[in-house]
């Protein structure tokens, strides 16, 4: 007894973890912030010194104001596709009885797995000039037209690759929501439409909300697919730092970039973490 | 038990079209006997797998990315074991912050990680190299681990390993004896799960892989922004089988539900 009384305190046990992160995390994100402020020089690359040239770079030239512009826009149109897709998706496949509710769900969630390269790929041959949708598009006596490079090419592989993303949170929320509150709703004469709006969204919106701030944040940071199917022209700030680090060679401006995406970011995150506890705070209290 | 009515339905199935459409239309263009990317008609063809099988460049790639995957989900596993019981069970300071450390590279984007890392690799000479590499991998899928370890530490009955330790059995036996055979599940699933996502990772590895160092999703990535045919369907339709494959296997171990929804 005397072993398993004693308090068993076994920080050490982390300590590799420790290490790695300290050297391939903490290590390599202060050396990008540093660079960032560094100055760039055509010929010689980072030169070293202090500089806030990037930064001022970044809000004031029109090229990369548009950048970071189509960037947000993107994502926010995104986002509201997936919560106006996944909430009633996720509402609908909790309705469902038991074999039908499991299958779907794995349907719907599974793809969460296969790489993005390939998921996009497939996009692009649905969305090809001769693809599939193009064909229907024929059928229906409306012509062909130019899908593909186009930024709604992007928001529908970006809704796709997301849409896991927000009926995950929206289903367990929906998953602690006792259904008989609902029926009590619908006995006491509300029409379905209210039972909807004013029991179930109320008890769901933490869930929405973090759905939908996790979707955000990745689709503003996503790299595959504005990089295949936007073509040259349809820069995002994913793509943009990619061409800074690897094509003009400009590092320090591709750092400032990303600081910027990972400063906003992890705001959006930490707001997502405050805005749930909040939300279940009040609810609770 | 409500019923969803026929708009609901409808609804559902025009979800799952969107999300299979794009993967469906990859396996079946994989089998296409044209030269251009086209659905095909009464004729089937394995031509181009078989392009694949006989492409150096993306055999050795998907080499690369299994031989990767593989050592760094165990590594990754190796290290989230102790620091998930560390967590669940040790009563020290600052537990909650070490978690959030270990969990953090989910909230960071990946291509920051990957600028970073490349920086970091220039300065230490390590471009090129295998094991570093593995270790940026390993960074990235820790946290799958680790909440999947988590969350099967805290959810079972500690009294037996309370008996073993008490019947005289070192922490060590009690680990190997009692601990490992009840926590297998979810060691098993996350180390599946790490395999997955270091196989499909593209937005990192992009930015710090070499030419010998190439994984699959980089080559393919590569291959496409410069021409598309129908052996990128090939690839891809191999990619979905292995995926599938794992994934089943995922769901028989450890329930893919619980995996993908995650029960915390």
């Amino acid at each position: 007894m005397m072993a398993a009384a004693k308090k068993f305190s076994p920080v050490w046990l982390t300590l590799p973890s420790l290490a790695l992160f300290l050297v391939m995390l903490m290590t390599p994100l202060t050396l990008t912030l540093l660079l960032s402020f560094n100055e760039y020089d055509n010929m010689k690359g980072a030169v070293g010194g202090f500089t806030l040239d990037h930064y001022w770079k970044v809000i004031s030239d029109g090229f990369y104001l548009e950048i970071f512009w189509r960037t947000l826009k993107i994502g926010l149109l995104t986002t509201l596709i997936c919560v106006v897709v996944g909430v009633p998706e996720a509402y609908i496949l909790s309705r469902m009885n038991r074999p039908w509710r499991s299958l779907f769900l794995m349907i719907v969630l599974t793809p969460l797995l296969v790489s993005v390269v390939v998921r996009t790929f497939g996009w692009s041959m649905l969305l090809g000039f001769e693809g599939p949708i193009n064909q229907l598009f024929v059928a229906l006596g409306w012509g062909k037209s130019r899908l593909l490079y186009t930024e709604g090419a992007v928001i529908a592989a970006l809704v796709h690759v997301m849409l896991p993303f927000m009926i995950i949170p929206v289903w367990t929320s929906l998953q602690k929501l006792d259904p008989q509150v609902e029926q009590a709703a619908l006995s006491f004469g509300a029409s379905r439409l209210t039972a909807i709006t004013r029991v179930v969204l109320p008890q769901i919106m933490p869930g929405i909300l973090s759905g939908g701030l996790i979707v955000f944040g990745l689709a503003a940071s996503s790299f595959a697919i504005p990089g295949l199917l936007g073509g040259r022209r349809l820069k995002m700030v994913a793509t943009t730092v990619y061409d800074q680090y690897l094509h003009e060679l400009n590092w320090p401006m591709g750092a400032s970039i990303a600081v910027i995406l990972l400063l906003a970011n992890l705001v959006v995150m930490l707001t997502c973490h405050r805005v749930v506890e909040g939300q279940y705070r009040r609810r609770l209290g | 038990m409500p019923r969803n009515g026929a708009l609901a339905l409808t609804f559902n199935a025009l979800v799952v079209v969107f999300m299979l459409a794009p993967l469906v239309i990859v396996c079946l263009v994989a089998f296409t006997p044209e030269n251009t990317l086209s659905l095909p008609g009464w004729s089937w063809s394995l031509r181009w797998f078989e392009k694949v099988f006989h492409h150096p460049d993306f055999m050795t790639s998907f080499v690369n990315s299994l031989w990767l995957a593989s050592t760094s989900a165990t590594l990754s596993v190796a290290l989230a074991v102790p620091s998930a019981m560390a967590i669940t069970r040790g009563e020290f300071r600052g537990r909650g912050a070490l978690e959030a450390l270990f969990l953090s590279p989910l909230v960071i984007p990946h291509l920051v990680l990957g600028v970073a890392l490349l920086q970091l690799f220039s300065h230490i000479g390590a471009t090129g190299s295998f094991f570093w590499l593995m270790l940026a991998h390993v960074l990235i899928i820790t946290p799958y681990a680790m909440r999947l370890l988590i969350s099967a530490m805290t959810g079972y009955d500690r009294t037996v390993e309370h008996a073993a330790l008490s019947l005289g059995a070192s922490r060590w036996t009690m680990f190997v004896r009692v601990t490992l055979p009840m926590i297998l599940p979810g060691v098993t699933g996350g180390w599946l799960l790490c395999f997955i996502n270091s196989f499909d990772e593209l937005t990192m590895s992009i930015f710090i892989t070499a030419p010998s160092t190439i994984t699959l999703p980089v080559r393919m990535y590569m291959y496409a922004t410069e021409s598309i045919d129908p052996m990128m369907a090939a690839v891809s339709a191999l990619i979905v089988a292995l995926t599938a494959t794992t994934a089943l296997i995922l769901d028989r171990i450890y329930g893919l539900d619980r995996v993908l929804v995650g029960q915390r």
